[in-house]
């Protein structure tokens, strides 16, 4: 359909559902199973969300669950979806990348939406309710030489492994902080990448404060054995305490240096080790994705990693009425506490009590989502690796100075102001990559909740199409 | 023949083998004038990391090479030219028969440039 003739609209239905990963796919089907008509959005080709990520038809994969953890999870809501479109109660709208949520009449919402990579149509959804399950995206903190070709996120590497069966490098350093290291890392050596070591900026100890919270979900440590185990198969060494404070190379990574860290990650001098490598997996923890809630106001909270998440009472309803959240935006816990708040939110959406069984699996699993998020928290010295040609925002190349001027000269003391002095974060990403870095350099402490009126870039032509047909 | 029986030949460990993967015939996407092989299905970044490729764009302001970096859409840093396209995500574009890819210099307009 060209512009010219009009947005295509959809409607009539009980629920849109934003996101088609394991928070989306489980609130389809369970609110599906309820009785309630579903609209499952997702920007990507197919179901699974960046965690089930998994190669596309073409490659014929016969073996995908080796590329992942509790593969049959996915294929049973994978199969229990397949059942609701044939009855036509869930309608699987691939290719759609939502970039507004608006809410015109108290008689529903309307989800905006560009199809395909190109953003060249435009498609407009209107459902009762929302419920948004967008996930997150990956926390970066600068270093000098991590703009080299060869860097990529750890989540990145997983993602282009899982998807289009490729790897960056064929010896890849993996390092930052969070749970997601070792999985990427277990996930490169069995594909084949040596990885000569995971650099984990924390010592773990965290986790040992709560063995009540690691007692109650066996399952997370069953998982964390088995990635431990894929490493210690094939000789990759755990750095605990521990960073790349820098990359080396001149139009591509060569190596990298580590250091150790003293409690507040600032790198302890002396300490520094060169690694040969030909890409390096990087990545500190993960963000919600909550743009579509917080440009309508829903309110947020600070989840102990420092991350901004929605504000969600027991039955997942944001503060916003008519729009429910879950998974990881919020609060980031992994896809076993994202499918048990997609089945509650669908059921609270439908009116339908409340599973105790399910309100108890939940509670467990957020409490450790919790207990990691305090683990890995970033330590503020973090700062302590930067130099002041560092470049900090990659879209709009500002380095640490011109940050450390606009603060230390021009007055900036928020991230927002030192946005509009340096232009770091007004780039392509909209700070996505350089929002955490931004804020912290501007010594404003906590991120605010991201504030951006269109999710993702749209095309002038599609907001000049003006409201869908009615 | 004898030695190969005795010592089947070492499986190097891959993407495509730990997936048991039986891809359909490769095709050709032409990346600055070369052709370069992608598996059906493979985004335009995954065909060029296939092909050793990790760089398909120069930075506006210091002009440094950039490729993917974060791989699931949300960083740009993987912006291309695709059939004249400029700025266009290869880590979510599909590589298909014959997509030819340009390496993206600057604001990726210059050839709106008078």
């Amino acid at each position: 359909m060209s512009a010219a003739s009009g947005p295509a609209e959809r409607g009539g239905y009980d629920l849109a559902v934003i996101g088609a990963g394991p928070a989306g796919l489980a609130a389809a089907v369970a609110a599906a199973d309820l009785g309630l008509r579903c609209a499952l959005l997702d920007a990507g080709p197919r179901t699974g969300g960046q965690y089930y990520r998994h190669p596309a038809p073409g490659l014929g994969a016969t073996r995908p669950d080796r590329l992942h953890h509790g593969w049959s999870v996915y294929t049973g809501l994978a199969d229990r979806l397949a059942a609701h479109r044939r009855t036509g109660r869930v309608d699987l709208l691939g290719g759609h990348q939502v970039w507004a949520l608006e809410r015109p009449a108290d008689t529903g919402w309307a989800v905006h939406a560009t199809l395909g990579p190109a953003a060249d149509e435009r498609a407009t959804v209107r459902a009762a309710a929302v419920l948004l399950a967008t996930g997150a995206y990956e926390r970066q903190l600068p270093f000098p030489g991590w703009t080299l070709p060869g860097v990529v996120t750890a989540g990145g590497a997983q993602a282009m492994l899982k998807a289009g069966l490729v790897l960056p490098g064929r010896r890849i350093v993996v390092a930052g902080s969070g749970p997601l290291l070792l999985a990427a890392a277990s996930s490169l050596v069995t594909a084949g990448a040596e990885v000569p070591e995971v650099v984990e900026a924390t010592g773990y100890l965290g986790y040992a404060r709560r063995p009540d919270v690691l007692a109650a979900v066996p399952a997370k440590l069953v998982e964390g054995a088995g990635h431990g185990a894929a490493l210690l198969r094939h000789g990759v060494r755990l750095r605990r305490r521990s960073a790349v404070v820098e990359a080396h190379g001149t139009d591509r990574v060569t190596a990298v240096t580590v250091a150790r860290l003293d409690a507040d990650w600032r790198p302890v001098p002396g300490t520094e080790r060169r690694i040969a490598c030909d890409a390096l997996a990087v990545g500190h923890g993960l963000l919600p994705q909550i743009e579509l809630a917080t440009e309508l106001g829903a309110a947020t909270r600070t989840t102990p990693d420092g991350a901004v998440a929605l504000a969600v009472d027991a039955r997942l309803r944001t503060t916003l009425p008519g729009l429910w959240a879950a998974g990881e935006t919020c609060g980031v816990g992994g896809a076993d506490l994202a499918i048990a708040e997609g089945e509650l939110a669908a059921h609270a959406v439908a009116g339908a009590p409340a599973p105790t069984a399910l309100l108890r699996r939940r509670a467990r699993l957020r409490a450790f989502a919790e207990l990691m998020a305090a683990a890995h928290r970033p330590g503020p010295g973090w700062t302590g690796w930067l130099r002041p040609d560092t470049d900090v925002c990659r879209c709009e190349e500002v380095p640490v100075a011109r940050i450390t001027e606009a603060v230390e000269e021009l007055g900036a003391g928020d991230a927002r102001t030192v946005k509009l002095l340096t232009r770091a974060g007004m780039g392509w990403c909209q700070g996505r990559m350089c929002g955490p870095a931004v804020a912290c350099l501007s010594g404003a402490g906590e991120s605010r909740a991201d504030s951006r009126p269109l999710s993702c870039p749209v095309p002038l032509s599609q907001l000049a199409a003006g409201p869908p047909a009615s | 023949m004898e030695n190969a029986r005795m010592n089947p030949p070492m499986r190097r460990r891959t993407p495509a083998a730990l997936v048991g993967a039986e891809p359909g015939p490769a095709h050709t996407i032409d990346f600055d004038g070369r052709p370069v092989p992608a598996l059906p299905g493979q985004s335009i970044a995954a065909a060029l990391w296939a092909d050793g490729v990790l760089a398909w764009r120069t930075t506006r302001v210091g002009g440094r090479p950039r490729g993917a970096f974060c791989g699931i859409g949300a960083c740009f840093d993987c912006l291309a030219v695709v059939d004249g396209r400029p700025n266009q995500r290869t880590c979510l574009v599909p590589a298909e028969p014959g997509t030819v890819v340009t390496t993206q210099e600057g604001n990726g307009r210059a050839d709106l440039a008078v």
